[in-house]
């Protein structure tokens, strides 16, 4: 929460070797933030918990940057240590529609919520985690949400729906203005 | 199938072996529509005689896309969808969610504002808990004091109506504050109920703490280790419960909590009925703090809410007064650009950290908000303690951890 260099000290030392010093920054509320990458945020994680004492998982969540993006989705985790009374967050940019990254419930067996909703509203795959089903919404529902290019209101069959309509008013209007010139 | 009828002779099965139906579970459905998951839980459950071999929380049931919904209302608008996440405490949603955007904004709080906000979350944590008392109790078959704590309670939102004018979802928080000030009325009123309501807290302990029934229902059912707490991201009075002595008004302070005096209760064995008795502490040291925040209001005079045209709504009476005021309020309730960033959020709030993760592109469109409800986690953690135990317990279990399922599914 709080702009802390000790914080900062710990993270820093208990990476070393697993990141650059150029990943670890502060965010724009103060937090402590480490840059991770799909491959070695397990790793981070696991440092994060042994090393630097961040004993619990306050959140899993992602940010949609967007169809067409190559890097698309941003993942955040936050951890939380009782002993320091501080906090770290982890940001993750993964490429690619359908990315997936390692599951950390091994080490905080409480992300197995997080993880599946953050998989069931921005479909973000977590690979080995236990029990990776939808959470909100019904098991068989083909899309995720959250994801910018699902639409606010109405879902699929009505925008499938709009979108015939405007097909035929289109080809209507296109065989009216024929009519019209002849 | 074929059915197979097994009779029934008392003092048949001398052995498990000799049980016709050893070693078969029966599958149950607990929920959505049952009255003491809460809400709209569902709980798979598989049962092993009368002991619970497997139980599978399932949720969603009541998924708005809250989350959703604040892309496309943007940031101002918002405010009164937080109201409907934990709807037994709207106030304290409203703080969390303020404190997020003020973050990401970099506005400060007027102290009146703040007193205001204390005050505001402390009554609401009265009120959550009182409904957790009661229903947890009748769950348990105590009837009586479900009338008791919702007749207190009944106070409280008479009062939040007198201030608000509105009994629940009440929407009195704003960006920079809270949206109007007090009279002597409203504190008049809520001195009166907290002043006598220490007593109303000894006649409930009265009625529970020494209930042998209460007791034996809630001693040693449940428990969860403190490094089981901290591992299942639990937090609140469950964690306290649990013997971590950790509630972020102390750890990490906002809206000057810092300078209240109140005390931290925590458990000793982690189970339902510790959780009960932390529980019941804390309304007392919230009564603590709302009447210090009361008194307080006598010397902390001036605005309630602060003077930032960038980000925070222009006074009522200018906007009735004049146009530009009119089309400035329109604008920021409209087209609300927050500075681009993320920001965390977070209160102690009854059911535990109740934290708001904003991230914004500068546009008037909020990027993203995530809504990290604490009693997402608590459901989360029914398997945990209530696998190996008996069918009647797994009530107990979920009245203590007490969750709402307006913030679980969001």
């Amino acid at each position: 929460m709080t702009s802390d260099m000790n914080t900062a000290v710990r993270v820093t030392a208990s990476l070393d070797g697993i990141v650059d010093a150029a990943a670890i920054g502060t965010d724009h509320d103060g937090m402590v933030r480490v840059t991770a990458t799909p491959a070695d945020l397990h790793a981070v994680c696991a440092a994060l918990k042994g090393a630097a004492g961040f004993e619990a998982n306050t959140l899993v969540t992602a940010r949609d940057h967007g169809a067409g993006e190559a890097q698309r989705f941003e993942l955040f985790y936050q951890f939380l240590s009782y002993e320091h009374a501080d906090r770290v967050r982890v940001r993750v940019m993964t490429e690619g529609d359908d990315p997936e990254v390692d599951t950390i419930t091994d080490l905080w067996p409480g992300t197995s919520f997080s993880e599946r909703e953050c998989w069931d509203l921005m479909g973000v795959r977590f690979g080995g985690h236990p029990d990776l089903r939808r959470l909100m919404m019904p098991e068989g529902f083909d899309h995720h949400p959250l994801r910018k290019d699902f639409p606010h209101i109405g879902i699929e069959p009505d925008r499938l729906y709009r979108q015939w309509d405007e097909a035929r008013r289109a080809e209507f209007e296109a065989s009216e203005a024929a009519k019209g010139a002849h | 199938m074929e059915s197979k009828i097994i009779e029934y002779r008392p003092g048949f099965a001398q052995s498990d072996a000799d049980d016709p139906i050893h070693g078969e579970t029966l599958p149950i459905n607990m929920g959505p529509q049952h009255p003491a998951t809460h809400g709209v839980l569902r709980l798979a459950v598989e049962l092993d005689g009368e002991t619970l071999a497997s139980v599978q929380p399932d949720v969603g049931f009541l998924h708005r896309g809250k989350e959703k919904a604040c892309e496309s209302l943007g940031w101002a608008k918002f405010f009164p969808h937080t109201d409907r996440l934990d709807y037994v405490q709207p106030l304290m949603n409203n703080v969390g969610y303020a404190i997020a955007l003020e973050k990401l904004a970099g506005v400060e709080v007027p102290e009146r504002g703040q007193v205001l906000r204390v005050l505001l979350m402390e009554v609401s944590r009265i009120a959550a808990h009182l409904i957790y008392l009661g229903t947890s109790a009748i769950d348990l078959g105590a009837i009586s004091m479900f009338f008791y704590t919702f007749k207190e309670r009944e106070n409280i939102y008479s009062i939040l109506d007198a201030y608000t004018g509105h009994r629940m979802n009440n929407t009195y928080v704003r960006i920079g504050g809270v949206y109007a000030d007090v009279d002597e009325n409203v504190t008049g009123m809520l001195r009166e109920f907290l002043e006598q309501f220490e007593a109303r807290v000894d006649e409930f302990e009265g009625l529970l703490t020494g209930n042998r029934i209460w007791y034996d229902r809630n001693r040693d059912v449940g428990v969860i280790t403190a490094e089981e707490a901290k591992a299942w991201s639990l937090t609140g009075p469950i964690l306290r419960g649990s013997g971590v002595e950790w509630d972020i008004r102390k750890q990490e302070p906002y809206s000057g909590y810092e300078t209240y005096d109140f005390d931290i209760p925590v458990g000793t064995v982690g189970d339902c009925y510790d959780r009960y008795l932390v529980r019941v502490e804390e309304m007392r040291q919230s009564c603590r703090i709302a009447l210090q925040a009361l008194d307080r209001l006598d010397t902390v005079k001036g605005d309630v809410l602060a003077e930032d045209r960038r980000f925070v709504l222009p006074p009522r009476a200018d906007v009735q007064a004049s146009m530009e005021e009119l089309i400035h309020q329109f604008k920021i309730v409209t087209d609300l650009r927050l500075p681009k960033g993320e920001a965390y959020g977070c209160v102690e709030a009854a059911k535990g950290e109740l934290g708001f993760l904003a991230i914004s592109d500068g546009t008037s469109e909020p990027a993203r908000l995530h809504i990290r409800a604490p009693g997402l986690m608590n459901v989360q953690a029914i398997p945990l303690i209530a696998e190996g135990r008996l069918l009647s317990d797994i009530v107990a279990i979920i009245g203590s951890l007490d969750f709402v399922m307006g913030e679980v599914d969001r």
